[in-house]
């Protein structure tokens, strides 16, 4: 039993069957790469994953709880983060406090009124700030606005903002979209980097081939809304199915 | 000090020291001379620049810091008022009371509406306060008349029961706010040479509670709770998937800022006890979102600077009527005297609000972060000329 069971998951937008019949079976501490076309409904199930939609039918279990009729900031809380398309930090803040926040948010939960403490006096929180940034190399913009970041950067904030949380399962959707090439494999690096010190599982949604042969140990294809193969990187490779529904029948 | 760095604490001692010396500083010109009407420094004015300004630093601690724009603010000071001058009906002329009661009401009050409100965000959050808050004052003026006697406003009368204080003194008037016997519009009137400076114990009080919601402000804005409420106002996507519900974080915000405006509303009717429906107008709910932006919204003394702005605009440059500028002009030739007298008449008199208008215009549009802004764009000026003065500068601009 993996860690993350998505079964018989359906979802209709009007006419259009974005997801059907999709089973997903993610194991604990592997890198899963769900990839395939545009319109092949990647971003229909992650958002199915972490609240922002609700199946029509079927059920998505994590760690053995459903997930479905959650709020986000709940299911965040069980252990699952994810990062965005185009990274989504606190751009008005500083470094050290978008990394701030979301240890304030492991420690203190959903909610909590702590209106007249100092933040300043928040050793803990900051030092636990500090280490992470130093991990990922932007100690030296700490009192920057992340605004002012590069996107690579923010890129890197953002995953360390997700970890920051020490989740269970970290959801990346297109980590590398509109990278330049060195951000990429900075990014990559990065990854590998957390899957090998980390006890940590990583789904991850992508295009980009370079990205998802170099760090997934098993990758799920989608195509129209359903799963074509599940299988390993080596043999999805020369998968004839995998081919004909990237480029077309006449080329299989 | 107090729980505050080095920065806050100095930016709170300037305020205190403006606040105490307000009637020395208000009053810079002779009471005989032609710039006498310039002079601020009198009771009735000196009180509405603190607690407007009290007012607007509750404002900020909800539109500064989380975003939500709220147009409909004055229900809570109008609530205040209404619960402040009904304590004085019924209990005593005692000042502690009503304040206390028209902070709890307005606190509740702002709970309600908040809960409702805050279920949008952007525009129709703006919009749905602006319905509660009209909706509030078309109540106060037709149908809850018992509570607040309507058109004429909630006043005192001679036979209010009171009972913990009199219905009426020995000479058979109606007996005056005060704190604990000290009488609220007593004046202490103290003569230097041609000048007068006006001391007045409501004004005091007023710039207690001033400096005492100052320095709360700067604690919230200070706090993990205020970096949670930038966040909502940064990114409210990355909140919710950083697991935090940003609700009852809005509403928290939401509902200390309506205690704040309750407090100023309080504050009103001590000074002077009674309370109307026009308290809760629009207009009066729009007057505090221009005096934070003018002043700098997200700043902590933006809105002080703001609140005292507009006050002053409103009870000083309205004084200046075609009179006074002929006087001012008296020494040029008539035919020139006239002309200038033309071109200053919209401006000035009742005129005052398309000054402000194109004051404001000109803060949005040149300074996006209100006066504080330009105070920091001014000392950022000087300290390019004298490096050495440094120092000095960043004190002078409060910052934030």
């Amino acid at each position: 039993m993996g860690i993350l069971e998505v079964k018989n998951v359906n979802k209709r937008f009007g006419g259009l069957q974005a997801l059907g019949d999709v089973n997903l079976s993610v194991a604990e501490n592997t890198v899963h790469a769900i990839i395939g076309p545009n319109g092949a409904g990647k971003s229909t199930l992650l958002n199915c994953l972490i609240g922002k939609l609700i199946p029509d039918t079927g059920s998505v279990m994590f760690q053995g709880q459903s997930v479905l009729g959650r709020k986000p900031y709940e299911i965040n809380q069980m252990g699952i983060s994810r990062v965005f398309q185009t990274p989504e930090i606190f751009g008005d803040l500083t470094v050290l406090e978008n990394m701030m926040i979301p240890i304030f948010a492991k420690r203190d939960g959903v909610f909590r009124m702590h209106a007249l403490e100092s933040s300043h006096n928040e050793n803990e929180i900051i030092d636990q700030a500090e280490a992470m940034l130093e991990d990922l190399n932007l100690q030296d913009q700490r009192h920057m606005h992340s605004a002012s970041m590069s996107r690579g950067n923010k890129r890197r904030l953002e995953i360390g903002m997700c970890l920051a949380q020490t989740p269970k399962l970290l959801l990346l959707d297109e980590p590398t979209a509109g990278m330049a090439r060195a951000d990429t494999n900075n990014t990559i690096d990065l990854l590998k980097q957390i899957k090998d010190e980390r006890d940590i599982t990583i789904a991850i949604i992508e295009h980009d081939m370079h990205v998802v042969f170099s760090l997934a140990e098993r990758i799920t294809v989608l195509a129209q809304g359903s799963p074509l193969v599940e299988d390993t990187p080596e043999n999805i490779k020369g998968h004839p199915k995998v081919r004909e529904a990237y480029l077309g029948e006449t080329a299989a | 000090m107090l729980g505050l760095n080095k920065r806050d604490f100095s930016l709170l001692l300037i305020v205190a020291i403006l606040a105490l010396c307000a009637p020395f500083l208000l009053n810079p010109f002779p009471a005989d001379s032609a710039m006498a009407q310039f002079n601020a420094g009198y009771p009735d004015l000196m009180q509405r620049f603190v607690i407007f300004g009290i007012f607007a630093i509750g404002f900020n601690i909800l539109f500064g810091l989380t975003g939500y724009l709220s147009f409909g603010h004055a229900a809570f000071l109008g609530v205040g008022s209404y619960s402040a001058v009904w304590m004085f009906k019924l209990l005593s002329m005692n000042v502690i009371p009503a304040i206390l009661l028209s902070v709890v009401v307005a606190g509740l009050f702002s709970l309600l509406i908040g809960f409702i409100s805050l279920r949008r965000s952007g525009i129709y959050f703006s919009i749905l306060t602006l319905a509660f808050a009209q909706m509030s004052f078309n109540l106060a003026y037709s149908v809850l008349t018992p509570i607040t006697n309507g058109e004429t406003g909630l006043q005192l009368t001679l036979d209010d029961p009171r009972i913990l204080g009199v219905s009426r003194t020995e000479d058979g008037s109606i007996p005056v706010t005060n704190f604990f016997g000290l009488e609220m519009r007593d004046t202490y009137e103290m003569i230097v040479g041609p000048w007068s400076f006006q001391f007045n114990n409501g004004y005091y009080l007023c710039a207690v509670l001033m400096l005492l919601s100052f320095y709360i402000a700067i604690r919230i804005f200070r706090s993990p709770f205020g970096m949670m409420l930038r966040a909502i106002k940064s990114n409210n996507t990355r909140m919710t998937y950083t697991g935090l519900n940003a609700r009852p974080y809005a509403l928290a915000a939401f509902v200390i800022s309506g205690m704040y405006a309750g407090l100023a509303g309080g504050l009103l009717a001590s000074m002077d006890p009674l309370a109307g429906a026009e308290r809760m107008q629009w207009t009066a709910s729009g007057e505090v979102v221009l005096m934070t932006i003018l002043g700098g919204a997200g700043t902590l003394i933006g809105p002080v600077l703001g609140a005292g702005f507009i006050k002053y605009f409103e009870n000083i440059f309205s004084k200046i009527n075609d009179s006074v500028l002929h006087s001012w002009f008296s020494f040029m030739p008539d035919g020139l005297e006239n002309l200038l007298v033309t071109l200053v008449h919209p401006f000035v008199g009742k005129g005052w609000h398309l000054t402000l208008g194109l004051l404001f215009m000109l803060v949005v549009i040149f300074l996006p972060g209100g006066l504080v802004e330009g105070g920091q764009r001014i000392a950022r000026l000087f300290r390019r000329k004298k490096p050495d003065d440094a120092k000095k500068s960043t004190q002078s601009t409060p910052a934030e």
